[in-house]
């Protein structure tokens, strides 16, 4: 409890922290923020050459707003999954790139995985207006949608949050994790979350086995990426069960998080 | 324990050295989490108090503890028994400038640093054009913290850090003997502001190797060896018996002095010279002086520091000169040689004055051979005709009802 008392008098620092990883995020580059735009957006164009050129994939018509894109459903799924690429890389980083300041300095050593969540929070942010324009110019009014969205935004940032304190102080401990998580275990994750194609296409491969169905609902990032599809697509509500799910997450996540982070961050200033 | 700033309860470290660091999965599974290391005992059952107010010291020689025990202190370490309370607001000296981002400007760093030992915004709003004007005012180099401090020379880069650190305003200030930095006209200036938030009742805990600052800056001293608590203190009483302890590495040097060291090179002896470098018993005031100072490696020493002081009787330093600040650090030097510093005119008054000659590291944080205060000279009356003090200014007087100066120095 100290600790949490801790880290809200430490509030200004966590601010700072993040505008020091924001205001260095595109320095020396030409184009500057521009890249936080561009990047996602060269992403959709490659995926929807790929997916929708060579694989013929067509996207879904969105129930109810009747809309069918590839290209604007993949970039919504994107956005979501971006966030969640961008935190728990940026937390598996943020321990050891920030040793020299671990083992001179004492404040809260959370505050640095909540910085780096949060600069990556502002580019979701950003990202998410560039598909809410691009939206609406389609013709997909998700103006009234908006309060859900941030909605998912603030369930998606506290489930990561949680999830990066783990790998940030399980990646000090062993380098490997960076590895493992950062390289392999994303990846993984990535197609088996619905983004550059439909769930439909999983649901139907997995019809006669229920075990392999149910595992691949649980995955949290599906759970994230779809209710940003019902949300921003098809502009429904996501189903209670996505809710009750991401709530459960989250608290899950973040105070496991906040748990395994303290037990362990002690004696970071030596493991690093 | 109400006038207590720090209460350090029965505090010990262990680290453990790897003989094979290899943090990775596969090391750990392949011995089942039981890497080889061995124990080394920072810190031993360690207890003491500080009250609030004083200026504490911590000496021992490398490898006592000392910095671990600031680190505790800090927080950054967890001890492994015991316990640490500090009351009010700490902040710790440790690295001056830990935190500064390279391409952000100074001002931008100034507001993280800040906010990393704990200011708030307005906080550090309030104390902003003081911690510039600290930092720069005197090189006048102000304009530049809107600059990347990636462009900052290093002495800026630690200066800028210093003066966020002490501007904190802490009740505890932890200080590591890192604080040799930055020109003597800036240590000066540290050392001023240690006095000052002394004066103003602060607390201080200072770490380091230099025995004449501990014992002009403490109220009591605490002696560290292998971890163990020694002593504890007057400076005076502590110093004596670090300085006369068998298990320390400081040994007496001639009949005054002493000395201590990591070796691996030395000081020989230095010798006073005149200006025409013929060997003098005793310099006259306003004369020329070369102090000649002669050093053996045992092995090659890379970016090697000299350090010349002058001390008065009493222990304190009149002056003091290293290469590092004279920018004149060699690449590497072994075997044997010497050097000289030259005094164009001695401005000592009359008396007798101790000299301390240092061979550094590059980083002046470990001494290879530190001789304090091994060499005793003697200067006596010249010109100008001046008694009293330690130094002379060289000045003459004016004004039109004063008679013609009958002495002029050659």
């Amino acid at each position: 409890m100290s600790k949490l008392s801790e880290i809200t008098a430490t509030r200004e620092l966590i601010l700072n922290l993040t505008l020091r990883e924001l205001r260095s995020r595109y320095k020396r580059s030409v184009l500057g923020w521009a890249w936080s735009m561009l990047n996602p957006l060269s992403t959709v164009v490659i995926y929807t050459i790929v997916f929708k050129y060579f694989f013929h994939a067509q996207g879904p018509v969105g129930r109810p707003s009747g809309l069918k894109n590839f290209s604007i459903y993949l970039f919504c799924g994107l956005t979501a999954w971006n966030f969640f690429n961008a935190s728990i890389n940026g937390a598996m980083g943020t321990l050891v790139g920030n040793a020299g300041l671990i083992k001179k300095v004492y404040f809260p050593r959370e505050n640095l995985v909540f910085a780096t969540v949060l600069s990556s929070v502002v580019s979701f942010l950003i990202e998410l207006g560039v598909a809410i324009v691009i939206l609406l110019a389609l013709g997909n009014n998700v103006l009234p949608w908006i309060p859900v969205i941030l909605l998912l935004v603030l369930l998606e940032t506290i489930f990561v949050t949680g999830l990066g304190l783990i790998v940030a102080v399980a990646n000090a401990y062993f380098r490997d994790v960076q590895y493992l998580v950062g390289s392999i275990l994303l990846q993984m994750l990535f197609y088996l979350t619905p983004i550059v194609y439909e769930a439909k296409v999983a649901y139907d491969a997995t019809a006669g086995h229920p075990v392999l169905r149910r595992l691949y609902t649980a995955n949290p990032t599906l759970q994230f990426v779809e209710s940003f599809h019902r949300v921003m697509y098809d502009l429904r509500w996501p189903t209670t069960s996505n809710f009750v799910y991401l709530f459960v997450a989250s608290g899950i996540s973040l105070v496991s998080g906040l748990w395994v982070f303290n037990r362990f961050d002690g004696d970071l200033a030596e493991e690093l | 324990m109400e006038d207590a700033a720090v209460v350090v309860d029965d505090v010990s470290k262990v680290f453990r050295l790897y003989h094979e660091r290899n943090q990775s999965l596969k090391a750990a599974v392949m011995r089942r989490g039981r890497a080889k290391y061995t124990e080394l005992q920072a810190l031993d059952h360690v207890s003491f108090t500080v009250p609030k107010g004083k200026t504490f010291g911590i000496i021992g020689h490398n490898g006592s503890g000392k910095s671990t025990m600031l680190k505790c202190l800090a927080r950054i370490l967890r001890p492994d028994t015991g316990t640490v309370s500090t009351f009010g607001k700490v902040s710790a000296l440790l690295e001056l400038g830990a935190g500064f981002h390279p391409e952000l400007s100074g001002r931008d760093n100034v507001y993280l640093n800040g906010s990393i030992l704990g200011l708030s915004r307005k906080q550090i709003d309030a104390r902003y054009d003081e911690i510039v004007s600290f930092a720069f005012a005197d090189s006048g180099q102000e304009d530049r913290i809107d600059t990347p401090v990636k462009n900052y020379s290093s002495g800026m880069y630690v200066k800028l850090g210093f003066s966020v650190a002490i501007n904190v305003d802490p009740d505890l200030l932890l200080v590591d003997e890192v604080l040799t930095v930055g020109d003597e006209a800036f240590q000066r200036k540290c050392a001023d502001k240690f006095l000052e938030l002394k004066d103003s009742g602060k607390t201080v805990v200072i770490v380091s190797h230099a025995l004449g600052t501990v014992r002009d800056l403490c109220d009591e001293v605490a002696l560290l060896d292998h971890g163990k608590l020694i002593a504890i203190g007057t400076p005076d009483e502590v110093i004596d018996t670090y300085m006369g302890g068998v298990e320390t590495n400081v040994r007496r040097d001639g009949e005054y002095g002493s000395r201590w060291g990591e070796g691996g090179a030395e000081i020989n002896r230095i010798e006073v010279l005149n200006g025409g470098l013929e060997p003098i018993e005793r310099i006259s005031l306003g004369q020329a002086a070369v102090f000649r100072i002669h050093y053996r490696c045992e092995r090659p020493v890379p970016k090697p520091v000299f350090k010349i002081e002058f001390h008065t009787l009493n222990g304190m330093t009149v002056a003091a000169g290293n290469t590092r600040f004279h920018d004149r650090v060699p690449d590497m030097i072994d075997g044997e040689g010497s050097l000289e510093y030259h005094v164009p005119n001695l401005l000592l008054t009359p008396g007798r004055y101790d000299v301390s000659v240092t061979l550094f590291d590059y980083e002046m944080l470990h001494p290879y051979d530190c001789r304090h205060r091994f060499h005793r000279f003697e200067v006596t009356g010249g010109l100008p005709p001046d008694v009293d003090g330690v130094v002379s200014l060289d000045g003459t007087f004016h004004g039109s009802m004063l008679p013609e100066q009958t002495w002029y120095r050659t």
